[in-house]
């Protein structure tokens, strides 16, 4: 008889294999569905995860693709992993995204079509500061009325959603061609382009951002006070109260982190590859960024390779949509079920089989 | 002068209809956290009630197939969920988004050709001489079966839990899972059970509407409805009537939102429209400050993983 028991240490091995084995798993089982779908799976799995940087085709089109879609994911996912660290679960990010992405576009088209170095810079701090103010309403109703955060952060998606379309179809929508919804296009605004840094290498200011994020992140966690704080908080609550860490001000702290990030990725999105306030503009890199934060264990390196494993998926999906004809929703199982096969696998991390004899129940 | 245009009765035919999607789910997730478990996937497990139980039912014809669809449907991806948190002892918030995320790939990877039909129309059921009586004739008795089997369902599950031995044990579960264990109460198999019938209920309540609410398929038609059915059993302190109270408080809110919106008020829709998912996080933030009552309800072990070591 098998059952589960308990390991006295979580296993290190596991904890890094798993997510690489999660991969292998997906895509077999993403094969397999190709394969139901009538597609060649091989091609299929070869399009989404080979072709975008190796097909002598389109790599050149599609390589700069994978730092512009990675980043947003790496930079919201850095902010969501240290609130999960500390059992504090933001699940709102796409909302954050969103308000950070109008916060930063108002500012540019208030000074439209003023030229000015400053302009750009004011547009960060704006989006920063307006996905913070959108995860302050979770983390001021959780820490003043104990509401739960992981509801109210959701729900505010839906209505920063709606809040979006308000503005692509009233206050932000350009003057200059009536009829139609969405803003002035901010690429051919040049004080407000969050342009290519380098050319054809798809690095822009989100790219950088990302990166000082995961430093950042590293340092803190593994060098700061703060980051010892949310490690205690999130593994033994009751010894971190013992310890005189303020559950309220941790709350506040990792909810504004993440909500800042993620509404700096909102920005830099809808200053440079996004280009305009439009209501298609989310892309769902919120919801993405939490399967990113998990493959990465929540570790600031590890959510670089998952953001540019999951950057991928995005660019195969829209590759294997052109050429394959498959159905765009393909990629979003793809994704559920990369994080379906991770939390299945880690139970190897906690726990081992063991073979039993006699009866047990 | 806009409100006048209303007609009262008519407003509480309708509140009935949008309240009962949310309902369904929110009956069957009260039942699952009763027992212990949070499982987040509410609105994974609708969307595809909604999916399944729309392709079923455009393809036999029959919308009755079509809801028993979706219960198996939400059951199964309910299933998922056991398998994860209970057999492999995962993180139930994460294993819940992950069956959020999972189903909205997958129903709008299903539905795709189904996008534009019109579903076979479920008829109401015909009460007779009651749907004569004025205004509440209107009112009350001009639906269809679905509306009245989900009123029966919270009293159904209120017997359940207050009065059935079966009940009992599952209560014991959630509050108490090791006390339940050493009494020799199987503390997973009710919890899979519970997990079980939670899917089924809301698998239910997407096909109602996809079915009968909207009657159409879209991808992610749900649009935060699992959501507001989880808000909704935190409202109702896991009560079952206050369940149903609290699905027709906000079934009121989405209908004078609408009937609002037809009578042209000056706000424009998007405003209009975000006011469901504004009342619900108000609503959340009444009942969780008053301390005494709202948290202290909340079954004990909730959210708590269960693993008999020895």
């Amino acid at each position: 008889m098998i059952r589960l028991e308990r390991r006295k240490e979580p296993s290190k091995f596991w904890r890094i294999a798993n997510p690489f084995l999660a991969v292998v798993l997906t895509m077999l089982a993403g094969g397999a569905m190709f394969a139901a779908l009538g597609k060649d799976p091989v091609a299929a799995i070869r399009l989404i995860f080979f072709d975008p940087i190796f097909s002598q085709t389109f790599g050149s089109y599609s390589r700069p693709q994978l730092l512009i879609k990675s980043a947003p994911l790496i930079l919201i996912a850095i902010g969501l992993a240290i609130g999960f660290k500390a059992n504090i679960w933001n699940i709102g990010a796409e909302g954050q995204y969103i308000i950070g992405a109008l916060f930063g576009a108002g500012v540019a088209l208030a000074f439209f079509p003023a030229p000015g170095w400053y302009i750009f810079p004011l547009m960060v701090m704006a989006g920063a500061f307006g996905g913070f103010l959108w995860a302050m309403i979770p983390a001021i109703l959780k820490t003043r009325f104990n509401t739960n955060e992981i509801l109210v952060s959701l729900l505010l998606v839906y209505v920063a959603e709606r809040i979006l379309a308000a503005m692509a179809l009233g206050l932000m929508r350009n003057p200059d061609i009536p009829g139609f919804p969405g803003s002035r296009d901010l690429r051919r605004y040049e004080a407000a382009h969050n342009a290519e840094l380098i050319a054809n290498t798809g690095i822009h200011w989100g790219v950088v951002a990302a990166l000082i994020a995961v430093i950042f992140a590293y340092v803190m966690m593994t060098r700061h006070m703060l980051g010892y704080q949310v490690q205690l908080a999130g593994q033994a609550p009751r010894a971190a109260r013992f310890g005189g860490v303020s559950p309220a001000r941790l709350v506040v702290i990792c909810l504004g982190i993440s909500g800042a990030l993620a509404g700096l990725a909102g920005m830099f999105e809808v200053s440079g590859p996004g280009g305009q306030v439009r209501i298609e503009f989310a892309s769902g890199y919120g919801f993405t960024a939490i399967i990113v934060a998990f493959l990465g264990r929540l570790n600031p390196f590890g959510i670089v390779l998952a953001g540019l494993l999951l950057g991928l998926t995005y660019i195969g999906g829209e590759l294997s949509q052109m050429i394959l004809q498959l159905p765009g929703a393909a990629i979003q199982v793809f994704q559920g079920m990369l994080l379906f096969f991770l939390l299945a696998l880690d139970f190897q991390t906690n726990y081992r089989l063991r073979l039993t004899r006699g009866m047990r129940i | 002068m806009i409100l006048g245009s209303i007609n009262p009765a008519v407003l509480l035919a309708a509140l009935m209809v949008a309240a009962t999607p949310i309902l369904l789910a929110a009956i069957g997730e009260l039942v699952v956290e009763k027992a212990g478990v949070l499982n987040l996937g509410v609105e994974g497990m609708m969307i595809m009630g909604a999916c399944i139980g729309f392709i079923v039912a455009v393809n036999t014809g029959s919308p009755l197939i079509g809801f028993l669809g979706a219960a198996l449907g939400g059951m199964a991806l309910s299933l998922l969920f056991a398998l994860l948190t209970q057999a492999l002892m995962t993180n139930q918030v994460a294993s819940g988004l992950a069956l959020t995320l999972f189903g909205l790939g997958l129903t709008a990877l299903l539905g795709q050709s189904y996008v534009g039909i019109t579903p076979p129309r479920t008829p109401k059921l015909d009460l007779g001489p009651l749907s004569d009586i004025p205004f509440l004739g209107r009112a009350l008795f001009t639906h269809d079966i679905v509306v009245y089997l989900s009123i029966a369902l919270v009293a159904a599950v209120w017997w359940f839990l207050k009065y059935s031995r079966a009940g009992m044990i599952l209560r014991a579960v959630g509050e108490n899972h090791d006390a339940a264990h050493a009494l020799g109460y199987h503390v997973k198999r009710v919890r899979v059970l519970a997990i079980m019938f939670g899917g089924a209920c809301a698998g239910l309540g997407g096909a109602y509407l996809s079915l009968i609410r909207v009657p159409q398929w879209t991808e992610g038609m749900t649009v935060g409805a699992g959501w507001i059915a989880l808000a909704l059993v935190v409202f109702a302190s896991w009560r079952p009537w206050r369940a149903l109270a609290g699905a027709y408080l906000f079934g009121g809110v989405v209908v004078l939102q609408l009937n609002l919106q037809a009578a042209g008020v000056k706000i424009p829709v998007e405003y209009l429209s975000m006011s469901p998912y504004l009342i619900t996080i108000f609503v959340l933030v009444l009942i969780s400050s008053g301390k005494a009552r709202g948290s202290l309800n909340a079954p004990g072990s909730l959210n708590r993983p269960f693993h008999a070591s020895n």
